[in-house]
């Protein structure tokens, strides 16, 4: 071969040169996806040469304590004008939030309650405005405008939460911004609700609004509003929660200009920016108080909706000095056809609820709290999930991933001197709750959820019991709804509610907040369905703390061929009014009784047809042997526990007409399963030798590390792996496919195929 | 300086061993993890969570399926305290979960005193007015 000579020009461009090519990118960009450099980043902003003006101008402590107090409630009034006015469920029960952005875009003061987790998620939408529409001619940015969003990946946990954006301008200049941001529900995707477990890529998970300007001159603009509509099968809820939003946002407007009145444009701005300054500056004084250690945990999730498979949540905490390290490598790669992905901005989100609620709930509610803390992730991941990959269920991996943080921190806060909230246990983590869609008994057509998933039980606390039916770990101060209220507007009863379901327990010294039942079937339409989307039927999405025990686990039972409606008012003696009596009992004549796990696809219901679900438990604190034979007595007061479970666990001896302990025979029995805990114990070492499996067991879908190795990830088989670092499809088959082959497969096994042509 | 860094763990951060705060029993070196000085046991998850629907007429029962978990139960080896839980998939190694850095928290410590009570952090106080049932 010859050599031949090529003179390679020189590569340097010339500054000249490089504007003229950014230029040109800029006035070619076909496509502004979502963008990386804006979803990457969940720290502060860079204070601005106008911050700097203005805190130099107005520092003093104490008006920036009154007027941040007065922007608080301005965003708390904005919250509860959401909460009361608006038409979804989620903003009636709480699944809300409201506040006030830096004009740079950081979320400086957030409304307190509802959902905390936006705090870390709603940045993203204004900073896309920022860097893209306020220069350009087409849309531009002006005093009256509002701007729509709910795709996450541009920002938000999941599509079904809309937000309504306004900039705030003083004299002409954008001094800051305000949002309202709603758990609105339906939003067009393949099944009602707005959180599709079918959706198998993004194009099936409906309304995906990056952030377009919806609302000019304060007033919704009617074209795009009736596009809107037209896109879900809400369409009044639709219009009605936009208005409700807009409004929302204009009386915290009407707050903020208030303070423009009293205090001038300086101090508004430097309230805003040194809010989150302190904020900041307090979170890293108070983790340089946690003792410096690393913490390793992980929690399962048991399926992907579609099929039981173990998706791995994997979470190293470390902290060193005043720096926090939540690293989630290791952890499943994401799913090519499945939703239980989540983007990273989703995780980070319920981490800062972590920190919100569960750490330091004293602190101002803002981005601010989890800016400083650091998430490393491996790409393509299920908790970092990239542009192609649907994300509806994104709920899955972002609670498994709270809670890996949840129970990681707890190790960290115990031997902490000051505390700020009680060490607990992981509290429940899954939605199990009932979402619903179709035509209701007034003939409209509806698509939406039971607020049941607010009812997630708390975990047990260090010095007391964790509390039933407590709150969802995604929001705070939210309601479980009233099932009457509800019962006007949807097609269905809830037959039996809120009652606890006995026995699925969270074991402990101090036992799991515990879930309650909810049966529901269908009454006056022929034109109603239910669907569920929750992990944990198979293996309990927790872990206890110090000795205690995770939660069980929590199917779907159904009873089907049974009008429970004509049971009731013919043969009333046959319905009971537990899970534990229907299944096992099986009182109704000709029906059919099956159970499934908890992600059951959109299902109509036949009227009087039961689906059967439980709110879960928190989990469990210490070891059980020292529970207080008093709470045992009063959990079987309160038919939290049968006597035969409560006895065999808890090694107690209690009378079971009067509930009298009887101390001395407990004390024996605990004494002797010391004793037998020393014999049935093994060594570690001598454990690990038998126990410790290179590869995931064969029988077992497994995906993610295993063990001390996160760079290589199993992908369903113990042969099939790839790099952390590499992306490479995980496509899922339709589980009815898997079924007809086991099924054919019997058939051919047993002769029964015959000569049918393949 | 000897610092509670769990229900049941203590840390000797100047003979660096892991301690039981039951028994006092010293369980070992604080550069391993205390499980290493724990004895196991393997827990079907059926013990802990007992089937609510009947076992032999249903797939899913609220028991964990026992194929795919498993509870790993570490006692003290001295007095039997359950010092902590694991739920693993059958076969995955167990997790060093608490990897303490012993230098760094001498530093934090030689400047507090040593706490021989946990404190239980904050508890919620009702007032009069608040909502009732």
């Amino acid at each position: 071969m010859n050599d031949i000579s090529i003179k390679v020009p020189d590569q340097a461009i010339r500054p000249e040169e490089a504007a003229l090519i950014k230029k040109f990118l800029e006035d070619t960009t076909l496509f502004l996806a979502p963008d990386p450099e804006i979803m990457n980043k969940h720290d502060l902003m860079e204070r601005s040469e106008q911050e700097d003006i203005s805190i130099n101008k107005q520092n003093d402590a104490h008006t920036i304590a009154k007027i941040r107090d007065r922007l608080q409630s301005g965003c708390d009034e904005g919250y509860e004008m959401v909460e009361q006015m608006g038409a979804a469920p989620g903003a009636k029960w709480g699944d809300v939030i409201t506040g006030v952005y830096s004009a740079s875009g950081d979320l400086a003061i957030a409304s307190a309650g509802g959902v905390l987790l936006f705090s870390a998620l709603v940045h993203h939408p204004i900073k896309f405005i920022i860097k893209n529409w306020i220069n350009e001619p087409t849309v531009g940015v002006r005093d009256g405008d509002g701007f729509i969003h709910n795709d996450s990946r541009y920002g938000n946990v999941h599509n079904t939460d809309q937000s309504m954006i306004l900039p705030i301008f003083h004299e002409g200049n954008l001094i800051c911004w305000v949002a309202a941001t709603v758990h609105e529900g339906e939003n067009g995707a393949i099944e009602p609700g707005g959180m599709p477990s079918m959706a198998e890529s993004p194009s099936d998970e409906g309304l995906k609004m990056s952030p377009f300007k919806v609302v000019e001159n304060y007033q919704i603009k009617r074209d795009l509003l009736t596009f809107l509509q037209n896109s879900v099968r809400e369409p009044k809820l639709q219009y009605e929660d936009m208005k409700v939003k807009l409004y929302g946002c204009l009386r915290i407007k009407q707050r903020i200009e208030d303070v423009l009145k009293t205090d001038g444009p300086d101090a508004l701005i430097a309230t805003l920016r040194l809010t989150m300054e302190n904020v900041r500056t307090e979170v890293k004084r108070r983790i340089s108080e946690w003792p410096d250690m690393t913490v390793r945990t992980f929690i399962v999730q048991d399926s992907t909706l579609r099929e039981n498979c173990i998706a791995k949540i994997n979470c190293q905490l470390t902290k060193k000095g005043d720096r926090l390290i939540f690293d989630f490598r290791g952890s499943a790669p994401e799913f090519t056809n499945r939703p239980t992905n989540t983007v990273l901005a989703g995780l980070k989100g319920m981490l800062s609820q972590l920190v919100m609620c569960y750490i330091w709930p004293d602190l101002p509610r803002g981005q601010a709290a989890f800016a400083p803390i650091e998430v490393i992730t491996d790409p393509f991941s299920i908790v970092n999930s990239s542009y192609n990959a649907p994300n509806s269920q994104s709920l899955m991996s972002i609670f498994t991933g709270f809670t890996a943080g949840q129970h990681a921190v707890a190790k960290f806060l115990y031997s902490c001197p000051e505390k700020y909230t009680k060490v607990h246990a992981p509290s429940f983590n899954m939605i199990n709750t009932f979402i619903w869609g179709g035509v209701s008994q007034h003939g409209e057509t509806l698509g939406n959820l039971c607020a049941d998933l607010n009812g997630m039980g708390g975990g047990a606390r260090v010095d007391m019991d964790g509390e039933p039916g407590l709150q969802p770990i995604f929001a705070t101060m939210a309601d479980i709804g009233e099932q009457e209220l509800n019962e006007e507007d949807v097609p269905f009863l809830q037959l039996v509610s809120k009652k606890m379901t006995r026995d699925a327990i969270a074991p402990g010294k101090y036992r799991g907040g515990q879930g309650y039942t909810m049966i529901v079937a269908t009454k006056d339409s022929e034109e109603w369905g239910f669907m569920t989307t929750a992990q944990g039927a198979k293996v309990p999405p927790l872990q206890g703390l110090f000795g205690g025990y995770a939660c069980g686990t929590y199917p779907l039972s159904k009873v089907k061929g049974v009008d429970v409606y004509d049971v009731l008012l013919n043969e009333p003696g046959k319905f009971k009014h537990s899970i534990e009596e229907i299944m096992n009992d099986q009182s109704f004549d000709g029906a059919t009784y099956t159970t499934h796990h908890m992600g059951m696809g959109f299902e109509i219901s036949n009227r009087g047809e039961l689906f059967m679900i439980s709110q879960g438990a928190g989990a469990g604190y210490g070891d059980l042997l020292e529970r207080d034979p008093a709470l045992i007595v009063k959990d079987l007061e309160e038919e939290l526990i049968s006597h035969a479970v409560a006895e065999r666990l808890y090694k107690v001896k209690i009378a079971p007409d009067t509930l009298i302990v009887d101390h001395q025979a407990t004390r024996t029995l605990r004494d002797n399963e010391r004793k037998d805990r020393l014999s049935r114990g093994i060594p570690y070492a001598e454990f690990i030798k038998s126990w410790n499996k290179p590869k995931p067991p064969a029988h077992l879908p497994f995906f993610g590390c295993w063990g001390d190795d996160t760079e290589t990830l199993y992908m369903g088989t113990p042969d099939k792996t790839r790099h952390a670092n590499e992306s490479m499809p995980n496509y899922m088959r339709h589980p009815k496919d898997v079924r007809i082959e086991e099924l054919e497969n019997r058939l051919a096994a047993a002769g029964a195929l015959m000569d049918e042509k393949r | 300086m000897k610092v509670l860094m769990t229900e049941y763990l203590r840390l000797d951060l100047d003979a660096e061993q892991w301690e039981c705060r039951v028994c006092n029993h010293v369980i070992g070196t604080a550069h391993k993890g205390y499980k290493e000085g724990m004895l196991v046991y393997d827990r079907d998850p059926r013990d802990i969570h007992p089937p609510i629907l009947a076992p032999e007429k249903y797939r899913y029962t609220f028991s964990p399926d026992p194929e795919w978990v498993r509870i790993l139960e570490y006692y003290c080896a001295n007095c039997g305290t359950q010092v902590e839980t694991e739920y693993v998939p059958p076969g995955h190694p167990p997790l060093h979960d608490m990897q303490p850095d012993l230098p760094a928290l001498r530093a934090q410590w030689a400047s507090r005193p040593e706490v021989l009570e946990v404190s239980v952090g904050p508890a919620v106080i009702q007032r009069a007015d608040d909502h009732k049932h």
